[in-house]
């Protein structure tokens, strides 16, 4: 494998544990926007921030590491996807500061319209986020600086349904992860005369919202499917081509997440929910390898072989760094309070 | 140097959400160091104000960090949807301290997650050791993103032909001529602005009235933070500056508007530049070429040595630099003033001008800091990257991109508007009480 694609790999792994990981912070946000009033309602909101307080900065990195990695190994595709993007990049900007500046806020003083701009920016930012994706992956950024359409690009079928489809996904993945969080705190905080612990209202909240946005992401990812058909046909051949597998896989895991949630299995259908999404995630990469642009592979898009060899080492010498005390975050805090 | 509309907006946008970033990503490099300190002395003593200092310290800290980590993702996506050709062409140049910058961030934002979440959770001890990556990281995160900048003013580590990047030595690029200079004289920078912008909160609460040990501790220990670099930064800044002549002999003119080339330079201090002179300013004769070359015969470059379209906008150049120096030696000698009378009598001076004159010390700090960078960036001007890319070269061309501006300056008036006063209402829902015991400290919740 040439360093290039080595790295392309390191990139791409880095959207997937975006996807997975702030894509269920900002799930998290949307369930906040629908949880409705009340105590209950509240009780639900706090068990999301004390879930997500700890991570969703060591999470949110994960976009910074990508657009780095970008811009330092695939210089040409950074500044073609940043320039013809630049209105949805803006839009993904003022979700970025409205999510993380008002959760800051909504934790140190207790206001409503921080909790309000906490949930909208989060259904929005996925949103732009998967209209990019949906541009890219439909061939309308062409290499160049502002080389595409500056609204074309990204309002478009494939773009809008890429958009609908994070938003699905990121509440889909959320409203799983939730499910088992909330299962675990009712084991440490149900009276001990009642251990049915799934009876607890929080749990059975969650899981039907679990179930509701797993069909609702299975119907349009199907739907994504007939619309690139139509709309990106490079891309709908890659991935009833090459990448049928992991089309295949990704239906089959987020089926299997459904009857795991129902089945109460929280931890086995956290695994398949996120195999789901990685799925698709991937299908897209494989599907158009080693086409990163119209008319721009890999080989005439990575940046010269002296910077991708230390970008290599770094990265490598980072990841040392990097993997253990990731995993000790999200080991402590998913742990319970002694 | 004349500048077209649609140049105009891009610079703005940048320079406008750099320079508010740039504000917490100081308090982002010094702050936890202040906080550690303040933990590390609460656990050695055991004496519960600098515990409830360091508490109290932390959550201010999870707030402007947040803040400040969105404030710089932003910056990430401008570098390519507003200098997308910046991007396209050296990209692979000044691409690697970004990434090692990512690493930094990500250690940074897991430990913090780790510090403040698990102040309960873990023992006092692993406790204060779950802060250090935070300051090592914090520091190295500042280092990377800053040698890029040095690049941009110090261009090496690669060979274009045809206009075309064919070779690069990254580490080269990274460690550039402007580095060592550019990243030190930042870095002391942030702490100055740390130490100083804290001390300033005490003061004002001191200057109300609340002259408990509590507020004396804490102003004591920020100014000392500030009082220590401050003497080092002019130094470190008198090296910045050799540099500068040395590398960018324009940008040294621009600094001191200077417009003929000559011996016995005089050192420039006020007034106005306005066509090619230099009005109203006082002169210390020879000063400035004793300054660079020790000697009065040495030769300083001016700015007609290239044509006018080659000089940055001088008048802003000077300006900006006699804020920072001015501002710089007046944080100097409150630093003295304060080291002297904690040296001498083991208190602070009782007079209530010195309270004011801390109570100024962090927006003089932030200014200075903010003028420093005026002087780097807009005197680098006409060039992005110096010598070879000229900032018009390098923005992105696609229609409608300088409605950016408006959009993100309301958006960050309303976030500076809404941070301070999130900040302002933390420091009162929470009342100190006039002497901390112990069960305030334990009881004092961070998150």
């Amino acid at each position: 494998m040439s360093a290039a694609t080595l790295l392309l790999v390191v990139i791409w792994c880095s959207v997937t544990a975006y996807a997975l990981l702030a894509g269920a912070d900002f799930g998290a946000g949307i369930w906040d926007l629908l949880a409705g009033s009340g105590p209950d309602a509240r009780r639900r909101r706090a068990l999301m921030e004390h879930v997500i307080g700890p991570v969703w900065e060591a999470n949110h990195v994960w976009l910074i590491f990508v657009l780095v990695l970008l811009w330092t190994c695939f210089p040409p595709v950074f500044s073609a996807v940043a320039s013809t993007l630049w209105v949805p990049l803006m839009l993904v900007a003022l979700g970025v500061i409205g999510r993380g500046a008002a959760f800051a806020f909504r934790k140190a003083v207790a206001n409503r319209a921080f909790g309000v701009t906490f949930a909208v920016s989060s259904l929005v930012t996925p949103f732009f986020l998967g209209a990019m994706a949906g541009a890219i992956a439909s061939d309308r950024v062409p290499p160049g600086i502002a080389a595409g359409a500056v609204l074309g690009s990204w309002l478009n079928p494939s773009s809008l349904l890429t958009g609908a489809l994070a938003v699905s996904a990121c509440a889909f993945l959320a409203a799983v992860y939730l499910t088992g969080d909330a299962h675990r705190a009712a084991l440490h905080t149900g009276e001990p005369s009642k251990p049915a612990t799934d009876d607890h209202p929080d749990v059975g909240w969650f899981r039907r919202r679990a179930l509701a946005s797993g069909v609702l992401t299975g119907a349009l990812s199907l739907a994504g499917l007939l619309v690139t058909r139509a709309d990106a046909p490079a891309l709908y051949h890659g991935l009833t081509h090459r990448a049928w597998l992991l089309v295949v896989a990704s239906a089959a895991a987020g089926l299997a997440a459904l009857v795991l949630v129902a089945a109460r299995r929280y931890l086995a259908a956290r695994a398949a929910a996120g195999l789901a999404v990685a799925a698709i995630v991937w299908g897209w990469g494989i599907a158009r390898y080693p086409q990163l642009l119209p008319g721009m592979p890999v080989d005439q898009a990575h940046a010269l072989p002296a910077t991708l060899h230390a970008t290599a080492i770094a990265v490598a010498a980072g990841l040392v760094l990097l993997v253990p005390s990731l995993a000790l975050l999200l080991a402590l805090f998913q742990r319970d309070r002694a | 140097m004349v500048l077209a509309v649609a140049d105009i907006a891009p610079r703005s946008q940048m320079g406008f959400s750099l320079g508010w970033h740039i504000v917490l990503a100081c308090l982002g490099v010094g702050l936890p160091a202040l906080v550690l300190f303040a933990e590390w002395r609460g656990l050695r003593t055991g004496d519960p104000v600098y515990r409830l200092l360091a508490r109290r310290w932390a959550r201010a800290l999870g707030v402007l960090f947040a803040v400040g980590a969105v404030s710089g993702t932003i910056l990430s996506f401008e570098m390519g949807q507003l200098w997308s050709g910046l991007m396209d062409h050296y990209g692979s140049v000044i691409g690697l301290p970004f990434a090692i910058e990512g690493f930094a961030f990500f250690i940074e934002a897991i430990f913090l997650g780790i510090y403040l979440y698990g102040w309960d959770r873990l023992s006092p001890r692993t406790h204060l050791l779950a802060g250090l990556p935070i300051v090592v990281a914090g520091v190295l995160s500042a280092f990377f993103v800053v040698t890029a900048n040095a690049w941009m003013n110090s261009p090496q580590g690669f060979v274009e032909r045809n206009g075309k990047v064919v070779a690069v030595d990254p580490w080269k690029a990274i460690f550039n001529k402007a580095t060592w200079p550019e990243t030190t004289h930042m870095l002391l920078a942030a702490i100055m602005v740390t130490g100083f912008v804290t001390a300033s909160v005490y003061a004002v609460a001191m200057l109300r009235g609340r002259n408990d040990a509590y507020h004396r501790l804490g102003l004591r220990l920020a100014l000392g933070l500030g009082a220590l670099a401050a003497p080092v930064q002019v130094v470190v800044g008198d090296w910045a500056a050799r540099y500068v002549a040395e590398d960018q002999p324009i940008k040294l003119a621009a600094m001191e508007g200077l417009f003929r080339t000559g011996s016995h330079a005089d050192l420039s201090i006020g007034g106005v530049y306005l066509g090619d002179s230099l009005r109203g300013a006082l002169h210390i004769p020879s000063g400035l070429s004793l300054l660079v070359h020790f000697n009065a015969d040495g030769v300083i470059t001016g700015l007609s040595t290239v044509p006018a379209a080659l000089r940055p906008p001088v008048a802003i150049v000077h300006l900006a630099f006699d804020t920072m120096v001015g501002l710089g030696f007046g944080l100097l000698a409150l630093g003295a003033w304060f080291g002297w009378t904690a040296w001498l009598r083991h208190r602070l001076p009782r007079t209530r001008w010195f309270l004011r004159a801390v109570a100024v010390s962090g927006l003089a700090a932030v200014v200075a800091m903010e003028a420093g960078w005026i002087v780097t960036e807009v005197g680098r001007q006409p060039w992005v990257v110096y010598g070879l890319l000229k900032t018009s070269a390098a923005v992105n061309p696609a229609p409608g991109v300088g409605w950016g501006l408006p959009v993100l300056l309301a958006v960050y008036a309303l976030l500076t508007v809404v941070l301070v006063a999130v900040l302002r209402r933390m420091t009162r829902d929470i009342p100190v009480p006039v002497a901390p015991q112990e069960a305030d400290a334990e009881r004092y919740a961070v998150v």
